[in-house]
């Protein structure tokens, strides 16, 4: 039946992550760090009111754009925690996950030939979203001896007659990385003198646990050239739900709506309630999980680097990323094996891009008590590698 | 208090089993700094105890009996009612009383093995109480939910996916 594929889906690479689900699907007694979403589940005030809505008799469609009491909730939240100013008639837009709002930015703003840089180690759907939209990406390997910060110069390398967007993710997915507005001005001070649009993917920003979250947008001069990519999954633990956001510039936020209405019609209705009961008395649930992030953030780190993978503290998202090359192992060998021998699955890096070659990426949304056996195990498997690899260990010291 | 001090309260309030180390680790301390913070918390009396939530009914031959009991009291002149309080919370039997605003004066939990064993405790002891003036016995049926744990929560699997993006 091959023939009968497009020849853009026939040409996209199966996501790495997937091989790796398959595997780790069959064993038993597995503990995963390998998961991109809270362990917690949604607060039970969000699904009680999205019973109520359900009891009520919402249950049809809502306005494209979503409802628009939570387009103005929404709107409340950014211009309180990010002093932004989005309008809620034309400038936010409600979508089905995060996921969904990056596809629609991409297929507002690309023409075919149209260049998007992607910064690797990324999360894996840029690359296809872009392919998908018709744009070419272009990949920017941010450096390890940097932690992973996107530097200035780098995207100035990457530039070409051709490059209309960029995409951020801050807080990184994979890495963790997080940068401040001292490190994203600079950025922005390329991407202005060359005309990009930003898609700003900010899904994690509630997600910070040492440094005041600065967001893309509210740097100056660029809210006019970015489109604001958020959502209710990570911060809110409601990930199934499938509900997201984007807001900007008013034409980029209506031509969005416009492909959304023939595409999606709207988000769905219970989850839109939900997500108004998260805006509006969510506040406390949500800092009870950053609370416990961090600390489990602290102990992940802490124990990583005991066992031997040097591991830097990552400012954001719930993801450690250290390096396995002290193990002389590459990150699918490394992946494969612990999966295998102490039934541990962990992310390998280089699924998230090249430079995540010689990582591999560790989900801390996870029970304390898994955490704890899961470092366990891992010390068990690294030592030996280690015993092995004595001239690699000594390296990474 | 400082904010770390309350950190560690909320850690230990949900599991005192933590060991020091662990709590070091979780909280980006050295262990030495916990139990000094703790011999802090102790010694001012934020910590008071430390104690295991266990599901009775779930021990053979060990079934409990609780009952909540309202209790209407005479103030008496100068300390309010926390003497005649105090009267009712040495009794062993007894495993928590409040103040309470609304219809009576004390809440009083009481615990035993059998309803018999309460019922004699509460008319031969609690309501001969010089200032007591009445008392209303509500026996527990079941418990649901204890001091914020779930008692017959089977149903926590982790849901998710094993790997996902």
């Amino acid at each position: 039946m091959n023939q009968y594929l497009s020849k853009q889906v026939a040409d996209l690479k199966p996501s790495g992550i997937r091989k790796f689900f398959d595997l780790a699907a069959q064993m038993d007694d597995v503990i995963s760090l390998g998961v991109g979403e809270p362990d917690f589940v949604t607060p039970w005030t969000f699904i009680e009111q999205s019973f109520h809505a359900l009891e009520q008799g919402y249950t049809s469609y809502t306005e494209n754009a979503g409802m628009i009491e939570l387009r103005e909730q929404i709107s409340g939240y950014l211009q309180k925690h990010y002093a932004l100013d989005y309008q809620p008639d034309d400038q936010v837009i409600v979508t089905v996950g995060a996921s969904q709002a990056i596809d629609l930015a991409l297929r507002t703003i690309v023409n075919p030939g149209d260049e998007v840089i992607v910064v690797e180690p990324s999360f894996v759907a840029y690359v296809p979203a872009i392919s998908l939209a018709g744009g070419t990406p272009v990949t920017i390997q941010t450096k390890a001896e940097d932690a992973f910060k996107l530097k200035p110069e780098q995207i100035e390398e990457a530039i070409t007659p051709n490059t209309k967007a960029i995409m951020l993710c801050n807080p990184n997915n994979p890495t963790g990385t997080f940068l401040t507005k001292d490190e994203l001005e600079p950025l922005a001070a390329v991407i202005e003198k060359h005309d990009l649009i930003v898609l700003s993917d900010e899904i994690y920003a509630e997600l910070t646990y040492d440094e005041n979250y600065t967001s893309f947008p509210s740097i100056a001069r660029m809210k006019e050239r970015t489109i604001l990519i958020s959502g209710f999954s990570k911060a809110f633990a409601m990930t199934g739900w499938r509900l997201g956001y984007a807001t900007g510039p008013a034409e980029l936020i209506s031509a969005m709506v416009k492909i959304h209405q023939y595409t999606m019609m709207c988000a769905p209705t219970m989850a839109q309630h939900a997500a108004l009961e998260a805006l509006k008395n969510g506040r406390q649930s949500l800092q009870d999980m950053v609370d416990s992030y961090k600390q489990r953030r602290n102990f992940i780190v802490s124990s990583l680097n005991e066992i031997g993978l040097d591991c830097p503290n990552p400012g954001g998202a719930f993801y450690a990323f250290p390096s396995i090359q002290a193990t002389g192992l590459t990150s699918a060998e490394f992946a494969e094996e612990l999966l295998q021998e102490e039934q541990v699955a962990v992310v390998p890096g280089d699924v998230f891009g090249a430079n995540g070659e010689g990582y591999i990426r560790c989900s801390y949304a996870t029970s304390l008590k898994q955490l704890d056996e899961a470092m366990e195990r891992m010390k068990r498997f690294v030592t030996k590698r280690l015993e092995k690899a004595p001239v690699h260990a000594e390296a990474s010291n | 208090m400082m904010e770390h001090e309350v950190e560690l309260l909320k850690l230990i309030e949900k599991n005192a089993n933590l060991s020091v180390d662990k709590l070091a680790k979780l909280m980006g301390k050295k262990p030495a700094e916990i139990e000094e913070m703790i011999a802090h918390l102790e010694e001012k009396k934020a910590i008071l105890g430390y104690s295991t939530l266990i599901d009775w009914a779930k021990v053979a031959n060990e079934e409990e009996v609780t009952a909540m009991v309202d209790v209407k009291v005479t103030p008496a002149r100068g300390v309010g009612f926390d003497k005649v309080a105090e009267r009712i919370y040495r009794f062993p039997e007894v495993k928590a009383v409040y103040l309470m605003s609304g219809a009576y004066d004390l809440s009083v939990s009481v615990r035993g093995n059998t309803m018999m064993e309460i019922g004699r405790f509460i008319s031969e002891k609690l309501s001969t109480l010089e200032s007591v003036l009445s008392t209303t016995t509500h026996f527990v049926l079941k418990k649901y939910k204890h001091d914020g744990i779930i008692l017959e929560d089977e149903d926590d699997d982790d849901k998710r996916i094993v790997v996902s993006p």
